[in-house]
């Protein structure tokens, strides 16, 4: 119970995008398509999750046990620059179309700060081994969520006449606002 | 902090970076994707300013497609002969070079040659500019003046003359295309080094307005017009055209009776004279 509390409490109450604002570069970057919002939904989701492993991992037995626990940031940035290169390397061979599509935004997950955010959480809040996986998984199926949302509203906004000086980068951050608001109606709900 | 500390540190993270480059090399074999080595190659050919000039985002995607077979070799209208040549080699295909393309200013109503109509004040743009009643100048079809052009020129080609005019220097000129493209008026032209005759001008108003925007401008008299051969030029909406299928590939003009000298030679930079001005 209360790991599926924790899995909510990451993917909609605290939302990486929409609550903590972390992740915003692809948030807009990626977000113009659904199909593209949704795979790079997944890469980020699948990155997130073994992140959360692996850097549990280091941290409780490699930099706790020898009290180098300042070496964090480096340690966790490498493990997260080497599971990029190897979605990259992955999605680069299952579908060229896609990773063309995905283009830069694909290697700049490394940079993504809701993943480093996520791994410093854990550790913050001293996450057990299975429920820091449990929170890698919800804020990466919370960050699809927000970016096929966003996807969704923008292959509308296409169709429709926008006033002219609020078209491309001026309606997205407004409906970006907009969103983040509206998930602000989740706060309270679980205190975590 | 003790130098114990020190090597921990130094060994533990030394440590996870082999592992994970030994992972790494691990996945890039298995995940091994078969490259075309000439995209690499050509890539080493193209100027790589990334300029977009052959509609592609960059010089890399320009390789890409060229592999592929979807763009013309001769696609990249900065590379020189050479380089087109050797990228038709690393394709095995005989390159016809293409000529080389230079943007030319299709106006010669500057500050001294057009009226005012009124006095812009807003963003110094020719966008600005254009969306805003359309420039400070009489001629609606004139050049605005602002330099948006000089600013898209990647390659130092274009400075702004006293008299307000864009003046493209041809041996810096690459036909990369971005001043054409950014010139809400359409009055830059790309055309191949070999045209030389020109019809300066892109008014479309009746001789009595024309004459009355601009000193410069064509007021459609049809002198040139008759004294070519037919077809060689011809009148269209109050403008005179040049058929450059047939003519204007010499540097001789027609007739030297242009009224307004709007039929000009393409030559040396023109010199920031001032000619007669005109009361607005």
């Amino acid at each position: 119970m209360n790991l599926l509390l924790l899995f909510i409490s990451a993917a909609i109450v605290n939302n990486f995008v929409l609550t903590y604002f972390l992740g915003i570069c692809p948030f807009v970057g990626v977000s113009k398509k659904v199909s593209s919002a949704v795979s790079m939904g997944l890469a980020v989701m699948f990155v997130m999750t073994i992140t959360a492993a692996v850097t549990w991992l280091i941290y409780h037995l490699l930099l706790v046990p020898y009290h180098i626990e300042i070496l964090e940031y480096v340690s966790f940035i490498l493990v997260i620059a080497s599971l990029v290169q190897l979605v990259e390397m992955f999605i680069k061979k299952v579908s060229k179309p896609l990773y063309d599509t995905l283009g830069i935004f694909l290697p700049l997950i490394t940079t993504n700060c809701a993943i480093l955010g996520l791994a410093l959480f854990s550790v913050l809040r001293e996450y057990s081994f299975v429920e820091s996986l449990v929170f890698g998984i919800g804020a990466g199926a919370g960050f699809t969520l927000a970016l096929v949302i966003m996807a969704g509203i923008r292959e509308e906004l296409e169709l429709s006449n926008i006033p002219k000086p609020f078209r491309g980068a001026g309606i997205t951050m407004i409906v970006a606002g907009s969103l983040a608001l509206a998930f602000m109606g989740f706060a309270g709900l679980i205190s975590m | 902090m003790d130098i114990n500390t020190l090597i921990i540190a130094i060994a533990s993270m030394g440590g996870l970076g082999l592992i994970f480059s030994a992972g790494l090399s691990l996945a890039e074999k298995k995940f091994y994707v078969e490259e075309d080595h000439r995209i690499a190659k050509i890539l080493d050919e193209l100027p790589g300013a990334n300029c977009g000039g052959c509609g592609y985002p960059g010089c890399a995607k320009f390789a890409d497609v060229v592999v592929a077979g979807e763009a013309e070799i001769n696609g990249c209208p900065v590379s020189d002969d050479e380089a087109k040549k050797a990228i038709g080699e690393i394709l095995g295909v005989d390159v016809d070079s293409g000529e080389k393309q230079i943007a030319r200013l299709m106006c010669q109503g500057g500050d001294y040659e057009t009226a005012k109509k009124a006095e812009y004040a807003g963003i110094k743009s020719c966008l600005g500019a254009s969306i805003f009643g359309g420039g400070e100048k009489m001629c609606e079809y004139s050049c605005l003046g602002f330099g948006e052009c000089v600013e898209a020129c990647s390659f130092n080609a274009m400075y702004m003359s006293d008299n307000g005019l864009p003046v493209i220097i041809d041996d810096n000129c690459t036909g990369c295309g971005k001043c054409a493209e950014v010139c809400p008026q359409n009055i830059i032209e790309m055309h191949p080094e070999s045209h030389k005759l020109f019809v300066f001008c892109k008014n479309l108003d009746g001789a009595k307005t024309a004459r009355k925007v601009c000193t410069k401008a064509c007021i459609a008299c049809g002198i040139c017009v008759r004294n070519v051969e037919e077809g060689e030029m011809i009148m269209e909406d109050n403008l005179a055209i040049v058929n450059y299928d047939t003519f204007g590939k010499e540097a001789k003009l027609p007739t030297d009776k242009c009224p307004t000298d709007c039929l000009a030679i393409i030559g040396p930079p023109a010199v920031d004279k001032p000619t007669e001005k005109v009361e607005a």
